[in-house]
């Protein structure tokens, strides 16, 4: 008896002195760091198999080689546990040197606080390349986080469905695209599905509206005096009641999830139960993990982006999408923002873009894209006069997911677009 | 000698009877109470790291404004609370708790009982049975959420197939996705997975009513019925009670088969407290509401539990007591 209780006194000693030790360890380690001990570079990422996971730790052995007494240590991991080990890391205030940030007003709390490196001066050069996509990663004027890929949203759609119903061209206006919807009925086929489970999928219809409806600058304005009082953002949700009024989605759409299983909204379409779905550069990806022979839509695959509205206030031909970007946590070391700018290069970017990884922000890197259908939405984001970003991810978590449950709820009819606009309203104003 | 001087020598003896140890076995006193010291400790550390910690800073969390990092270092005093409790989609919630717990009691007990009585007859392929009826409850929450929730896909899930090849037609967004239904839905899917431990624990109950009183009633000319009426049934409390505070509990903490199925959608129609406060606290970051909520949550199950153990278990104890 007496020699158990010791072996489990000791023990618990011992458990108690190794966590004691991991915490000094890691307080050293932590201060090591910000003082300027450049040797280690921790990174985060999420492309956790296959070629993708090869690649980059490819490119980490490449910088190690590059920088002398510089060590990289990569982190693989499944994006949702990426995302759940950042809340946890960020709280405990141990971020990695180099990870994902996805812009806008959650990179502006990261910012507020204190977790991400101001990386304007360092990284000058790689930044003034990507401008077209840098707002929504700065904080007054200050850039905080590198995009290495920004996709656009728009109508996936099967090409011999649409085809099945005698569309031949894709439509350009709101009216033709509900033209569209009605052929797609006459021909007995369901026109789109969407995961309004999940809201966001649903969400990014009013969003693509606020595009076409209101003018960036309104935007802008809307956000900076917490003042959404502008009549577009009203007519925005109007012209998404006109296209409910339609009746394009699949039975049971209030809870189709967005992505996972057969009768997902993506997995619908892939089957052919649908034929179009507004979704971002990842649906083909998932188009392809859903289907047995693993091709998707295949030569079916067809794309085209979110209609104009008649006399909308937008910029024509803007695109409303997002993407990712490399951060630099704050007490990372200098050489970790010369590790993000190395991810940024031509030569990375161009690897980045030929295992379509992703769609690369350098512009060098454009022409390496291989899969046809990514091209294409390449070149609609390449040539697009403005990118705006997710408007839940631009507006933060809380204001965006507000937005989202309040347009959830004018997918169901339990809410009117002025409805909407209020939830916006008061959730922006609480989040002052 | 008389009897009082028996007594008293009684008493001297037992007197020096009780102080010899006492005085002897102080340390034996002291070896008891570093034995539970030694016990008890463990189990108090994990009691006060998991349960009185995390209760401690869900308070501490609803009094500020706080998005998950950094610091917290905005006090809002009570303000979270008020947001909570005059947020219609969180009054709202807390009606839907209560039609579960309501619902979940009147359908579960009559059924569960009933199942029970039948079950607990001698018959061919009992124990098949049983099982049966046991199996949903044993199944993962999770894995069942996901199979019903396929099951009541509308127009391609087995249901609406079902009602389709009889001529029927499911509603248009199917029975989840159509806010009048899909309460109505969560409950029946929960009445299926969780009457398999109503029956075990009755089962269970009946096995303790003593066969002399069958036999009693049964010379007294009492009908089956009036056996089960009379004799099962009251005899059945304690464990019909215990089973309704076991229910009313967990319907009231009512999350992951909610969240499968529906998310707390769709319109709001099946949100509960607990889908309400995780989606306030991971989705929207606004980790205060989140903890106003959850300790709103923790103070109804506090008083609806304290209320029951008064005024429905108390019957328990005091029959014991007799």
């Amino acid at each position: 008896m007496r020699g158990t209780t010791a072996v489990a006194l000791g023990t618990t000693v011992a458990l108690l002195a190794a966590a004691c030790a991991g915490q000094g360890s890691g307080d050293q380690g932590g201060d090591g760091e910000s003082t300027g001990d450049a040797s280690t570079i921790t990174w985060w990422h999420n492309s956790n198999t296959g070629e993708g996971k090869e690649y980059y730790d490819k490119l980490a052995a490449d910088f190690e080689a590059s920088h002398e007494g510089v060590t990289v240590e990569v982190s693989a991991m499944a994006h949702d546990d990426m995302l759940t080990k950042l809340d946890a890391a960020f709280q405990s205030g141990n971020a990695p040197d180099v990870f994902m940030e996805r812009g806008g007003g959650e990179l502006a709390d990261h910012v507020e606080a204190g977790l991400l490196k101001d990386i304007s001066e360092p990284a000058a050069d790689t930044i003034s390349k990507l401008e077209t996509y840098m707002p929504g990663f700065q904080v007054d004027g200050a850039s905080y986080a590198l995009p290495f890929s920004i996709g656009v949203v728009g109508f996936w759609y099967n090409k011999s469905l649409f085809e099945e119903a005698g569309i031949t061209e894709a439509p350009t206006t709101m009216d033709e695209l509900y033209d569209v919807v009605d052929k797609l009925k006459a021909a007995g086929i369901t026109p789109a599905s969407v995961g309004a489970g999940e809201k966001w999928p649903a969400a990014h219809y009013w969003y693509y509206n606020v595009v076409r409806q209101c003018s960036a600058d309104a935007l802008d304005a809307a956000i900076a005096d917490v003042d959404y009082s502008d009549p577009c953002f009203v007519k925005a949700g109007e012209t998404l009641d006109e296209l409910i009024a339609t009746e394009p989605f699949n039975k049971g759409f209030l809870t189709t999830p967005a992505q996972t299983g057969p009768g997902s909204a993506s997995g619908l379409l892939a089957s052919g139960k649908v034929a179009m779905e507004l979704a971002g550069h990842w649906e083909p990806g998932v188009m392809q993990g859903l289907t047995e022979n693993g091709e998707g839509l295949g030569e079916d695959t067809g794309w085209f982006p979110y209609p104009s509205i008649d006399g909308q206030q937008g910029t024509e031909g803007a695109q409303m999408g997002g993407g990712d970007a490399w951060a630099v946590s704050k007490d990372a070391p200098d050489v970790a923002v010369e590790f993000a700018e190395f991810l940024l290069s031509d030569e990375t970017q161009k690897g980045f873009a030929e295992l379509d990884m992703g769609l690369p922000t350098n512009a060098t890197a454009s022409s390496s894209v291989s899969d046809p259908a990514l091209a294409g939405l390449l070149d609609v984001r390449d040539n697009a006069p403005e990118i705006q970003l997710y408007l839940d991810t631009l507006l933060g978590a809380s204001v965006g997911g507000a937005m989202n449950d309040a347009i959830a709820l004018q997918f169901a009819g339990e809410a009117t677009p002025q409805d909407v606009v209020d939830a916006v309203q008061s959730a922006a104003e609480a989040d002052q | 000698m008389t009897d009082t001087a028996v007594r008293s020598a009684d008493r001297a003896q037992a007197r020096s009877a009780d102080r010899r140890p006492e005085r002897r076995g102080q340390a034996a006193v002291w070896r008891k109470r570093a034995e539970i010291a030694l016990f008890v400790t463990p189990a108090l550390a994990l009691l006060v790291a998991f349960v009185v910690v995390p209760i401690a800073t869900a308070v501490q969390m609803s009094l500020y404004r706080w998005k998950g990092f950094g610091p917290m270092v905005d006090f809002v005093g009570l303000r979270n609370y008020v947001s909570v409790l005059t947020n219609e989609v969180f009054t709202d919630a807390v009606v839907h708790n209560l039609i579960i717990v309501v619902g979940s009691i009147l359908l579960q007990l009559p059924l569960g009982l009933a199942i029970a009585l039948l079950l607990n007859r001698k018959m061919w392929g009992q124990g098949l049975l049983r099982t049966i009826i046991f199996v949903p409850y044993v199944l993962a929450e999770v894995i069942a959420g996901v199979v019903w929730f396929q099951l009541l896909q509308p127009q391609y899930g087995v249901i609406d197939t079902m009602l389709a090849a009889v001529g029927l037609q499911g509603p248009e967004q199917g029975f989840l996705g159509t806010p009048e239904y899909a309460l109505w839905t969560v409950l029946v899917v929960l009445t299926w997975k969780y009457l398999g431990l109503a029956v075990i624990l009755f089962l269970a109950g009946l096995q303790g009513v003593p066969d002399e009183l069958y036999e009693a009633a049964q010379l007294d000319g009492a009908s089956w019925w009036q056996v089960q009426r009379r004799i099962t049934v009251p005899l059945l409390g304690p464990t019909m009670r215990t089973w309704g505070f076991l229910s009313m509990i967990g319907s009231l903490q009512l999350f992951d088969m909610v969240w499968i199925l529906t998310g707390g959608g769709p319109a709001n129609a099946t949100t509960t407290m607990a889908t309400f406060l995780v989606n306030e606290g991971t989705k929207r970051q606004n980790f205060g509401i989140a903890g106003a909520a959850s300790v709103v949550l923790f103070v109804i199950a506090l008083v609806l539990a304290l209320a029951y153990q008064k005024f429905i278990l108390s019957r328990d104890s005091k029959e014991g007591g007799r």
